[in-house]
């Protein structure tokens, strides 16, 4: 793994340790082990069915590994259950997928406060919250429209304004951009990426492309199931 | 970044916006070209003078004072006729079948090397300058942004290859023991 660059915050936050996952006879994870480090921005790289996305939803608390181990902040994430790691989910994690994520009945506001709302923030609160988002975001404007009324951009922006709307100590990107134009993806990548360190937000960033890999500070190639750094840094090193 | 027989067309072309003197040229050429790598004066004006000897400038006056003469150079008809023609002409599109890394994975697996850990080296020492060139591009003026994309198309279609070389390593390695 690739050392840290001097200054870089090197507390690990998110780690996988020798990670084993199967649907079914389908092994997806054969041993995948990660550490990340608070405040990094690293891409986890590979080909389709490589692992990447489970590994990824492991880290998370989506997916639990058949056996290894999965840590947050000190705290082991594989053995908690549900509640405990939809509460680490809703409370400390962010999440931007590629495809479906806004409500369609809600206002792109709605959907952006909907994660404060349902941590308890009162309703004006949270849409107070929300809208201060659309500026950052290149939004101002849309507040009002539903899923259906924007653009593929306009939607992914809403849906990153909704991952980072309760601050959360780590934003999970699964493939951000992948159903958007280049030119659309290079935009929304840039916000995320100010977003991220603006915040100081820890960032796992799924993706086969590498132009968006490379907003990240290192990648990681998951292949067959094992997660590896690319070669030595030889600045770093 | 211009190399070769851009550099006069490239000069001749900020001479068609408006005569200039060498040293303008320069500053010009530098500002919008360079990046990094200013033009040698001494190049300048030796292009300038093979310009001048080929008609496609020609000089309007020369301003005496201190230090050296300042001469103003103006395009003729026939160099921005050179210009516009250079202009509207394709590049040649190269499609790069012998490139240095071609070579070397071959080479590695004649000689039973490990030919996927060159790739991974090589995809990682690509990784590394497009992050270079993606930060530049977050940062930097929409010139330097356009360069950067440039290249970062470049280097993904190298990527491309090399991901795919990987996948082909055995099959390669078949054909090139046999």
């Amino acid at each position: 793994m690739n050392a840290p660059d001097p200054g870089t915050p090197s507390r690990p936050l998110v780690e996988a340790r020798d990670a084993v996952l199967s649907f079914g006879q389908t092994p997806a994870l054969r041993g995948a082990s990660l550490t990340v480090n608070a405040g990094e921005i690293v891409a986890v790289m590979g080909p389709s069915g490589s692992g990447k996305s489970t590994l990824l939803h492991c880290l998370a608390g989506i997916l639990t590994p058949d056996s290894g181990e999965i840590w947050f902040d000190g705290q082991r994430v594989d053995t908690l259950g549900e509640t405990g790691r939809s509460t680490l989910r809703r409370d400390r994690f962010g999440f931007v997928f590629q495809f479906g994520q806004l409500v369609p009945e809600l206002t792109a506001e709605e959907n952006v406060a909907l994660p404060l709302l349902l941590a308890g923030t009162k309703r004006a609160a949270a849409l107070k919250a929300a809208r201060e988002w659309f500026e950052r975001l290149d939004l101002a404007g849309l507040e009002s429209r539903r899923s259906g009324e924007l653009s593929g951009g306009q939607a992914q922006r809403v849906a990153l304004a909704r991952a980072v709307v309760s601050r959360p100590e780590v934003l999970f990107a699964d493939e951000p951009t992948g159903s958007l134009d280049s030119f659309t993806g290079e935009q929304v990548m840039e916000l995320l990426i100010d977003a991220a360190r603006q915040e100081g937000t820890t960032v796992i960033l799924v993706t086969h492309d590498p132009r968006v890999a490379a907003y990240a500070e290192r990648e990681v190639v998951v292949r067959d199931g094992k997660a590896s750094a690319l070669a030595p840094d030889p600045v770093a090193s | 970044m211009l190399a070769g027989m851009s550099v006069p067309l490239t000069l001749l072309g900020l001479l068609e916006r408006e005569p200039s003197h060498g040293y303008d040229l320069k500053r010009d050429y530098d500002a919008f070209f360079a990046r990094g790598k200013p033009l040698p004066f001494g190049q300048v004006y030796a292009t300038l003078g093979r310009l001048a000897r080929d008609g496609k400038v020609v000089i309007s006056e020369v301003a005496p004072g201190e230090g050296p003469e300042r001469k103003r150079y103006v395009i003729t008809d026939h160099g921005a006729t050179e210009v516009a023609t250079w202009l509207t002409e394709p590049l040649e599109p190269e499609p790069h079948l012998q490139t240095v890394l071609f070579t070397k994975v071959v080479l590695a697996l004649m000689l039973d090397r490990p030919a996927a850990t060159y790739l991974d080296l090589q995809r990682a020492a690509h990784m590394r300058r497009m992050r270079e060139l993606t930060e530049l591009r977050r940062t930097g003026a929409t010139i330097d942004a356009l360069l950067a994309d440039h290249a970062l198309f470049h280097l993904e279609a190298d990527l491309r290859w090399i991901d795919m070389t990987a996948t082909r390593l055995d099959a390669l390695a078949r054909e090139v023991r046999s």
